[in-house]
């Protein structure tokens, strides 16, 4: 089915680049329109570059710029909903889903992509993901999007199977690399340097970024 | 941040002094560290603007492990593994280890008005 709206909900800038770029650069290369909901502003990252240009108390307002940065790389909607990183499974699941709500309720989009609760590793990613999922659940039955939930705990096929969705990223690599590249902060630690020629890079992509794949979440 | 510089350092403690000031103290592993290496445990706590009031501030220790203790009338606030240091332009301290790949390990803040957010 050919998508009207996508909405991507993740709690963390850079989750986006990480586990969704491909995806999305493939929905915008259809011309499909795609808001990016995102939680927090990684506040209490640890990763504050590499060499470090970043502090505790700088890091919000770098994130956020970063943040921006990715979003117009990806040529994605951006809507900010101002929680405090690491503690979104404190807040009551019901209060988030209702704010997810309320913007669902106005894109009305036809997919949405989110953490698979439980899989996501990140007590915010399962938060957020839990919220997600109950947001869906307040639209009618026959009006629900449909929603993609991205996993990433370790040995997830154990419970859960292979996952129903799976795109080789190969055509869209280049704008997830530079989305994750924009999250400048975060990316020299997680990709462990990434200025350190083509060989590492072609290492990392083989790896861990060529493939994104979503399960399909049944209500 | 800079390279802590001891007698730098203590000064701002000593400007604290006496009167309530603002903390933020956190430490941390990361999120991912149990994902990574199965042995591995998630570790971290935070508190962010608590107001404190401490009569007694010290740093102590060489470059390899600087620590700050602070006594307050019922008790103490204490960090570790501080190498670095930073006074920015709103005239907080901050304090703060690094791993070897720019990752937070510890920090200890101090200002004489609420942290931002
Ligand atoms: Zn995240």
């Amino acid at each position: 089915m050919a998508h009207k709206h996508v909405v991507v909900i993740f709690p963390h800038p850079d989750d986006e680049a990480f586990g969704a770029a491909g995806t999305i650069a493939r929905f915008r290369a259809q011309g499909v329109p795609v808001t990016y909901l995102c939680g927090t502003l990684g506040e209490m990252g640890r990763n504050m570059g590499n060499p470090t240009f970043a502090n505790r108390e700088t890091l919000p307002q770098i994130r956020q710029e970063e943040l921006v940065k990715a979003c117009q790389v990806l040529d994605i909607n951006l809507e900010q909903l101002g929680y405090r990183d690491k503690t979104l499974e404190f807040e009551p699941k019901r209060d988030v889903a209702k704010h997810l709500y309320s913007f669902l309720e106005k894109i009305k989009p036809t997919l949405v992509i989110s953490y698979y609760p439980g899989y996501a590793v990140h007590p915010d990613h399962d938060a957020f993901g839990a919220a997600a999922i109950a947001a869906v659940e307040l639209i009618e039955p026959s009006q629900r999007p449909e929603v993609w939930a991205l996993a990433i705990k370790k040995d997830k096929e154990k419970d859960l199977g292979e996952p129903q969705i799976y795109y080789k990223i190969t055509d869209t690599f280049e704008k997830k690399y530079q989305a994750i590249v924009a999250h400048k902060s975060q990316a020299a630690g997680i990709l462990g340097g990434i200025n350190q020629g083509p060989d590492q890079l072609d290492a990392i992509v083989k790896n861990k970024l060529s493939t994104e794949t979503f399960y399909r979440w049944e209500f | 941040m800079k390279k802590i510089n001891l007698e730098k350092v203590q000064e701002q403690l000593n400007y604290y002094i006496g009167e309530p000031a603002y903390l933020h103290l956190e430490t941390t592993n990361g999120a991912y560290a149990t994902h990574h290496n199965r042995e591995a445990f998630n570790v971290g706590a935070f508190i962010r603007n608590t107001q404190i009031t401490f009569n007694q501030a010290k740093i102590s220790g060489d470059a390899s492990n600087y620590r700050v203790g602070l006594k307050t009338e019922q008790g103490w606030v204490y960090a570790e593994g501080l190498r670095e240091y930073h006074i920015n332009e709103q005239a907080q301290l901050l304090l703060a280890g690094h791993d070897l790949q720019g990752r937070l390990l510890v920090t200890i803040e101090l200002s004489k008005h609420p942290f931002d957010n």
